[in-house]
């Protein structure tokens, strides 16, 4: 020890201004400032990248919250359709009437473009409409009706006129046909309701999200109703009452190692398990309820215990001192103090599950499915699943469905994450 | 049926609390003020009685009852409609009669069919009936029993605890049944494709053609079942995915940890954590309307051939979504170094950079090493993004730029649509299943025991 502190003390005095120092000094410093420019610039790729994924979304998903429609004079001739049995009428020649009202005097050519022009199901849409108000039959109804995925793209300036006819989906024909109908006050462009309370359908025009809504919502409650008591009880069993032995550790390891097994594997374990050997029904809700359920319940587990933990001990002493059981301390006094705490982190392992995919692809809850489930046991999509479907479908209109359907899916996420931050912060005690 | 139970069993509950507690009442009306426990107790101690094991009953019959019927029906139909049958072929026969039974008819049943689904619907609704009455019996003989235990003396509250306890210890068993749920599913259904395929042929072929002939007159594929190709694909697009998001993910939390203030920081990490919480199907579609067009055109631009499905762009769009999870892992380990040792460096002189490098980082290094490795394990299960962005076709390819299949991609494509049990084509799915949880069970064993181990020298 000594010998170096005499080394120091017998060196040559160093000299902090030489040419030697002052280079040193300057790479020290270059590397410094070489190390905040990688940093600054990895968090503005992130950063930058949040901000295109976000942006190409809303680029993209905007259109779909407005539909083109086309208004349509109906005259529902009593002839054609009967009062009492309007479901039998002939509505193809309703549907004609309406057309030659709106293009009256038209060439074969213009009719074929006003046909391609209107949506597929026009005449469905006219029929439901009188079937479920049958005193409509024997008067005129100005209805809207969606035009089709080409034209409302025309519509929404996707299609270029300057590109050459045979490039683009509409010819110059069906453009003149359009244009009339513009002239003469019939396109509108109003919001898009049937994003929201339509289901899937072949035609990007009348696709919604209904039964992906209501199936996600199905599977949620069915997640939410199994694994919160799970949960809670398996929490607060670990936390409060088991003796630290083998059979507690081997709980506690399992349940940290289902929280990183790939939700896929849940898939398979619900399709072997739950379809396989049970036979429950395929593309059920309750089923994507079931895996999801299994999925999130090692988070709420954990989520349930951190805010367990968070209970000071002093509160337990002080119920126990006074002649609680421990049950009692734990149900009167732990519980409802940490109940702000398991009730933010179910609402965010809840969002979790909300935009699960992979598991429900399994089960097949990515099926065709035209109306809202009834019920828990009948066959549904969900919002994720629904997403992929249409991110899989090859019209064009469903490449702005599928970003609206996203936004949807984010908007709601936003909205549990928002409740979960309020809980936490207006319940949640500092102690 | 099982609603109207359920409501007919809540309904019975609360009369047995309502019982038990009225009882309790009289007692210390009766009995110059010697109960044992409160009312609250008794009424509590009936009602789980009555409710809970009359509602496990039910559950334990609902699932019984579907495959018992099953058999019955089977049993029922003439010979020459069962005998030589494949279970799916059988299956189907079943699935006939009860379309037939719910009133849905396809096609001209057989006679024998028709008998079978008039059967079938008399006993469905003959066990929902009998499922009625036995689980309400239960729940009645129970109220009795324990209604006829209360006294005065009877240990209402302790009685009541236990039970609470038991169920508690039952919900922290159902995590331990998940996992030997899916460790038996997994392993009954891999055995079962490696009695037709063998195991060396899965491990070490080099050939992955799953799509076999499922009809004798079907032309199709020999069927090859090696693995190698979509392990190598896996591994490919994860290598992509950490060599994007190990450099940003360190760097961000570098620079957030010691170079940002405050408020930078405040509102940089929950822009962060954003990018953790998108669905997984987001950032495939992200990939798909984006990312492989961008690199198609670059490809274009440069004149390298790019195929449709690109290992670069799956892998990419993938390594975005791990950002976040290696910044704050990362964050974490950095935060756990002793202030001691930070401050120490700083006070020899040392810059903030070269306190980073050569004393933070060293010493969090285990740490970041696991959190690199629960990355990995979650980028070697990530679904949705290959699914969408990445190709089918399994080739052994080094190259980025080529199409490439992955574990879980195969998995959803093997197991979407048609699902029988028997052939290698579904059994496969359960077999990459199988390594896939193996793998990722593996990774995330070693990454906890690093973080763990390093954590202990610290503190």
């Amino acid at each position: 020890m000594s010998t170096t502190t005499d080394s120091i003390l017998t060196a040559a005095p160093i000299d902090w201004h030489s040419q030697a120092s002052a280079a040193r000094r300057r790479k020290r410093y270059a590397q410094e400032r070489n190390l905040r420019l990688a940093g600054l610039v990895a968090i503005t790729i992130a950063l930058g990248l949040l901000a295109i994924l976000v942006g190409s979304l809303i680029l993209n998903g905007y259109r779909a919250f407005t539909q083109t429609m086309i208004a349509l004079d109906v005259y529902v001739d009593p002839e054609v359709v009967d009062r009492n049995d309007p479901t039998a009428g002939n509505w193809r020649q309703i549907y004609d009437d309406a057309i030659d009202r709106a293009l009256p005097d038209e060439t074969d050519a213009e009719r074929r473009s006003i046909n391609a022009l209107v949506t597929n199901n026009a005449r469905f849409l006219i029929r439901d409409r009188v079937v479920r108000d049958p005193s409509l039959v024997g008067e005129t109804v100005r209805m809207n009706v969606p035009v089709s995925d080409p034209f409302d793209q025309l519509s929404k300036g996707l299609v270029q006129r300057a590109t050459p006819e045979g490039q683009r989906r509409v010819s110059d024909l069906d453009i003149q046909v359009f244009d009339r109908l513009v002239a003469e006050g019939r396109i509108s462009r109003p919001f898009n309701w049937g994003l929201f309370f339509n289901s899937d359908s072949r035609f990007p025009e009348l696709a919604g999200l209904a039964g992906a809504i209501v199936g996600s919502f199905f599977a949620l409650v069915v997640c939410f109703l199994l694994s919160f008591p799970l949960g809670v009880g398996a929490a607060v069993y670990l936390e409060e009452f088991a003796p630290k032995n083998r059979w507690t550790d081997f709980i506690e390891v399992n349940i940290n190692n289902l929280a990183a097994v790939p939700s896929i594997v849940f898939g398979l374990l619900g399709l072997a398990v739950f379809l396989g050997w049970f036979g429950m029904p395929r593309s059920a809700p309750f089923v994507g309820g079931m895996v999801l359920a299994l999925m999130t319940l090692p988070t709420m587990i954990i989520v349930t215990r951190n805010a367990l933990k968070a209970v000071p001990p002093s509160i337990r002493e002080a119920a126990l001192g006074v002649g609680a059981s421990r049950h009692e301390m734990v149900v009167h006094h732990v519980l409802p103090l940490a109940m702000p705490g398991i009730l933010t982190g179910t609402i965010i392992g809840l969002a979790q599950a909300l935009g699960e995919t992979a598991p429900l692809l399994l089960i097949g809850m990515n099926a065709f499915i035209t109306s809202p489930p009834g019920g828990l046991f009948e066959p549904a999509t969900a919002l994720p699943t629904q997403i992929f479907i249409w991110a899989d479908s090859p019209e064009r209109g469903f490449v702005s469905r599928t970003a609206a359907g996203i936004l949807v899916l984010l908007g709601f996420l936003i909205v549990m994450n928002a409740i979960a931050i309020f809980l936490r912060q207006r319940l949640e005690r500092k102690w | 049926m099982t609603s109207t139970i359920l409501v007919a069993l809540l309904v019975l509950s609360l009369v047995a609390y309502v019982v038990g507690r009225r009882r309790a009442v009289g007692f210390v009306a009766g009995a110059d003020g010697k109960v044992h426990s409160r009312a609250v107790y008794h009424g509590a101690y009936v009602a789980a009685w009555v409710g809970v094991p009359a509602f496990l009953l039910m559950i334990l019959w609902l699932v019984v009852q579907g495959p018992a019927l099953d058999r019955l029906i089977l049993a029922t139909l003439p010979p020459p409609l069962v005998e030589g049958r494949t279970p799916a072929q059988l299956a189907l026969v079943l699935a006939e009669i009860k379309n037939l039974a719910a009133g849905l008819v396809f096609g001209e049943p057989g006679e024998e069919i028709r008998a079978a689904a008039a059967r079938y619907a008399r006993w469905h609704s003959l066990a929902g009936w009998a499922m009625f009455v036995v689980v309400l019996a239960v729940a009645v003989i129970a109220l009795s029993i324990t209604r006829a235990r209360l006294t005065p003396r009877f240990r209402a509250r302790q009685g009541f605890e236990r039970f609470a306890s038991v169920v508690m210890i039952v919900c922290s068993v159902v995590a331990i049944l998940t996992t030997i749920g899916i460790v038996g599913s997994l392993l009954y259904e891999a055995l079962l494709f490696f009695a037709l395929v063998p195991p060396q042929d899965f491990f070490f072929g080099t050939a992955w053609e799953p799509q076999i002939a499922l009809r004798p007159d079907q032309i199709a594929g020999a069927g090859a079942f090696g693995a190698v190709p979509v392990f190598l694909g896996t591994l490919l697009i994860a290598t992509i995915a950490m060599t994007v998001a190990v450099p940003i993910g360190l760097l961000s939390a570098i620079y957030l940890g010691e170079f940002a203030n405050d408020r930078v920081r405040r509102v940089v990490k929950p822009l962060l954590e954003i990018l953790a919480g998108v669905p997984t199907v987001v950032y495939g579609f992200f990939a798909l309307l984006v990312v492989t067009p961008a690199i198609r055109a670059t490809g274009e631009v440069l004149g390298i051939p790019v195929s449709p499905n690109t290992a670069l762009s799956a892998g990419g769009v993938m390594g975005i979504m791990l950002i976040p999870f290696i910044s704050s892992l990362a964050d974490d380990a950095l935060n756990a170094v002793p202030r001691a040792m930070r401050d120490g460096s700083l006070a020899m002189g040392a810059t903030k950079a070269e306190t980073m490098m050569r004393v933070l980082l060293p010493a969090a290094l285990p740490g970041v090493m696991g959190g690199i490795l629960l990355a990995l394990s979650r980028a070697v299960g990530e679904t949705m993004i290959v699914v969408m962005a990445a190709g089918l076709i399994a080739t052994m390819t080094f190259n980025p730029l080529d199409s490439v299949t992955t574990v879980t991609v195969q998995i959803v494509t093997l197991l979407i649509g048609d699902t029988a049990f028997d052939n290698p084509k579904t059994l496969a799915a359960f077999a990459l299943g199988l390594v896939l949880f193996l793998a990722t069970l593996g990774l995330n064993v070693i990454a906890i025991r690093i973080v763990r181990r390093y954590r202990e020298r610290y503190e």
